[in-house]
């Protein structure tokens, strides 16, 4: 191959035995991040509605971060799949000539019909917030803080009444909101399963499970990310007032509530169990019917992909976590042990579909091996290689930390003024 | 007027409603549907490939990449050969290096060389697209930048086409590719810009063997038609219901 054109798969593709000429790993490691990203959006929110929907009263502190949170990782679901496309700057196609045949074509409708909730569910939750921080800042002087305040004064919309049939009012629209949001995130995401479950071509991808598998895999990874930053982020925050503080006010401080996480927890648990039981029906059920396709994907399940799968995966990613998290006597340290590995599970998930459904040719009689591009040397290397995927992780804790100065989802991160 | 916020809303959405009620009338066509009802469709392009007169030579994807502006260091082709080697201990052999561009000199087959009288059956296999009648690329485009002619031929639009790779992972059949260049989905097109004008394909032209034909579906007098209709054909991964309208002579089970 000379240097004149590149290739979009060639450069990260081996292949091995028969393989068709035209076939590559065309959708590598961007198109891994875009169902794990938008699985975290859709868990966090479904974390969130856990509380404003059926009212559990103990996920109070978490809901609200993870409805803030899951606003600040919507924007990144769709980034990877900006870094993917060969032609960006037409990504707007999408949306000027949808052709709804195809699964792709909904995602700017589903995309930003979410978006519309989760902004709505924000802003009917923080009005009242909004309202009292406008007021508040009219005392205090200088440029900032008249700019915050005018700020806070465009968030309110000008209803800034905050009589109690008001924010009654605000509350059964944040509680509709939050139930609509549900259906819709999952089939935000169920939809994602849907993009590769319905590639008939494809012999590893195509099953109607797809989707459910998903969304279930999304909740659990959703839920895992949540309880994972509000943990970094509450024992940080005790941290640093022990030390301002002194030991004589430690008592009263306390790091992530332990009633919230182990109630979270359960669900995780829950949602966790029913993805394994999905996946793993899934597995059986391929291996039963042993259609034309069975050879080779079990080639590649029980030889080529075996860590990846069955140790990575099901052991690291499922297994330990959740004995992890079943054993009695749970500790904080603990808890963030399993987290982690869930959210590698899931992680691994993401990429034995992607990458394990390209791992075999459409001939069935080659395999083709991804080498993930570490160091770029081009703009293709660096979008689609470890780099790209690390922008996109960091990213929405960019957002958050952002969101959250105007829209505090945070104990002591409001200041003395009480969180919605 | 005295208009409540919620009369405003009511009245709003049910003078929608009665004014959206007649655009119900018309009904939404296809590309294909729309072409056709304006068109006069009387031709549907075909394809004949004889897998017993393919020597393996790879004029064809030699002439197709010429024409079709396919660089040919590309290791990517809009058509390409494949052979199979069956060997008397039941394996099956394949391989297409580089497409088959420059033959098949070697008797090497992926690291095995294979000796002549260990084989029990040899042929090639000519591969392009088969502008399905029912194309899983089209059907995922989600911008609807590849699109299917009223005369059977699926095409790409490169204007609009915005890279996402969706058809290249439906295609059952492998034919796409990213064009090197142009950075969109690219694919065989039975040369759509010679058929039109009454020419043959770039490798139906470039075959000295006869292996590779074009033909109209829809003409009954078409020798190729004709061939396709009155003897035994077969075409290419039936089972994913896309009905192909490549068809093969003497294809062989271990084809892929």
């Amino acid at each position: 191959m000379t240097e004149e054109f590149i290739i979009h798969g060639v450069e990260w593709t081996i292949k091995d035995l028969f393989v068709y000429p035209n076939e590559y790993i065309y959708w590598s490691i961007q198109i891994v991040m875009y169902p794990f990203m938008t699985g975290l959006v859709a868990g966090a929110f479904v974390l969130s509605s856990l509380y404003h929907v059926f009212g559990q009263r103990e996920l109070k502190d978490i809901a609200r971060f993870s409805l803030v949170f899951s606003l600040a990782l919507l924007p990144v679901a769709a980034v990877p799949l900006l870094l993917h496309l060969q032609q960006p700057l037409r990504a707007m196609n999408v949306l000027l000539t949808p052709h709804f045949t195809s699964a792709i074509a909904a995602f700017g409708i589903v995309f930003t019909a979410y978006a519309l909730i989760v902004l709505s569910e924000i802003w009917f939750i923080y009005r009242e917030y909004f309202v009292a921080q406008f007021h508040a800042l009219q005392e205090t002087g200088g440029l900032l803080n008249s700019l915050r305040r005018m700020l806070y004064g465009v968030l309110t919309f000008g209803a800034r009444d905050v009589g109690e049939e008001a924010v009654a009012v605000d509350h059964k629209a944040a509680r509709i909101l939050a139930a609509i949001g549900i259906p819709v995130a999952c089939f935000l995401h169920g939809y994602a399963g849907f993009i590769f479950g319905s590639v008939k071509a494809n012999a590893l991808w195509m099953s109607p499970l797809m989707p459910v598998i998903f969304i279930m895999s999304a909740v659990v990874s959703g839920i895992a990310l949540c309880m994972l930053t509000y943990i970094a982020i509450m024992e940080w925050q005790a941290f640093w007032r022990r030390r301002k503080g002194g030991l004589a006010e430690a008592g009263e401080i306390m790091g992530a509530g332990t009633d919230v996480i182990a109630r979270t927890s359960r669900y995780l648990i829950g949602f966790l169990v029913a993805a394994i039981s999905l996946e793993l029906l899934d597995l059986i059920f391929r291996g039963y019917t042993a259609m034309k396709s069975w050879d080779i994907l079990r080639s590649v399940m029980y030889g080529k992909d075996f860590v990846n799968i069955f140790v990575l995966q099901y052991t690291i990613g499922n297994l330990v976590p959740l004995v992890l998290l079943l054993l009695p006597g749970r500790t904080i340290r603990r808890t963030v042990l399993a987290l982690l590995l869930v959210l590698f599970g899931v992680f691994m998930m993401r990429w034995n579909v992607v990458i394990g459904g390209q791992a075999f040719s459409l001939s069935f009689s080659g395999y083709m091996h991804y080498h993930m591009p570490i160091i770029p040397h081009s703009m293709e290397t660096y979008k689609e290689g470890l780099f790209g995927a690390l922008t996109v992780i960091v990213l929405p804790f960019v957002f958050f930390w952002i969101i959250n100065k105007f829209v505090p989802s945070l104990r002591g991160s409001a200041g003395q003024t009480p969180l919605p | 007027m005295n208009c409540s916020r919620r009369d405003f809303l009511k009245q709003g959405l049910g003078s929608t409603l009665v004014s959206a009620l007649p655009l119900s009338a018309f009904t939404f066509l296809s590309n294909a549907e729309a072409r056709a009802a304006i068109t006069n469709a009387n031709t549907k392009w075909g394809f004949l490939v004889d897998t017993t007169k393919c020597v393996g030579c790879g004029f064809c994807v030699e002439a197709c990449k010429t024409e079709n502006e396919i660089p040919r260091d590309a290791p990517v082709t809009r058509t390409w050969v494949e052979r199979y080697v069956v060997t008397n201990d039941g394996k099956t052999h394949i391989d297409s290096p580089d497409g088959g561009i420059d033959g098949f000199t070697s008797r090497t087959i992926g690291e095995e060389e294979i000796d002549s009288d260990d084989i029990t059956k040899a042929f090639f296999v000519p591969k392009l697209c088969n502008q399905c009648d029912n194309p899983a690329c089209v059907q995922v485009c989600p911008v609807g930048a590849t699109y299917q002619t009223n005369d059977g031929v699926v095409l790409v639009d490169r204007d609009w086409c915005i890279g996402c790779g969706y058809c290249l992972m439906a295609c059952p059949y492998g034919v796409r590719f990213f064009h090197p260049k142009y950075k969109v989905a690219d694919k065989c097109n039975f040369c759509y810009h010679r058929i039109t004008k009454g020419l043959d394909p770039a490798c139906v032209q470039s075959c000295a063997f006869g292996a590779r034909r074009i033909a109209n579906l829809k003409d009954p007098d078409d020798p190729v038609t004709r061939i396709i209709t009155t003897e035994r054909v077969a075409v290419l991964k039936d089972e994913y219901g896309t009905k192909p309208n490549v068809f093969y002579i003497g294809l062989d089970a271990n084809v892929r």
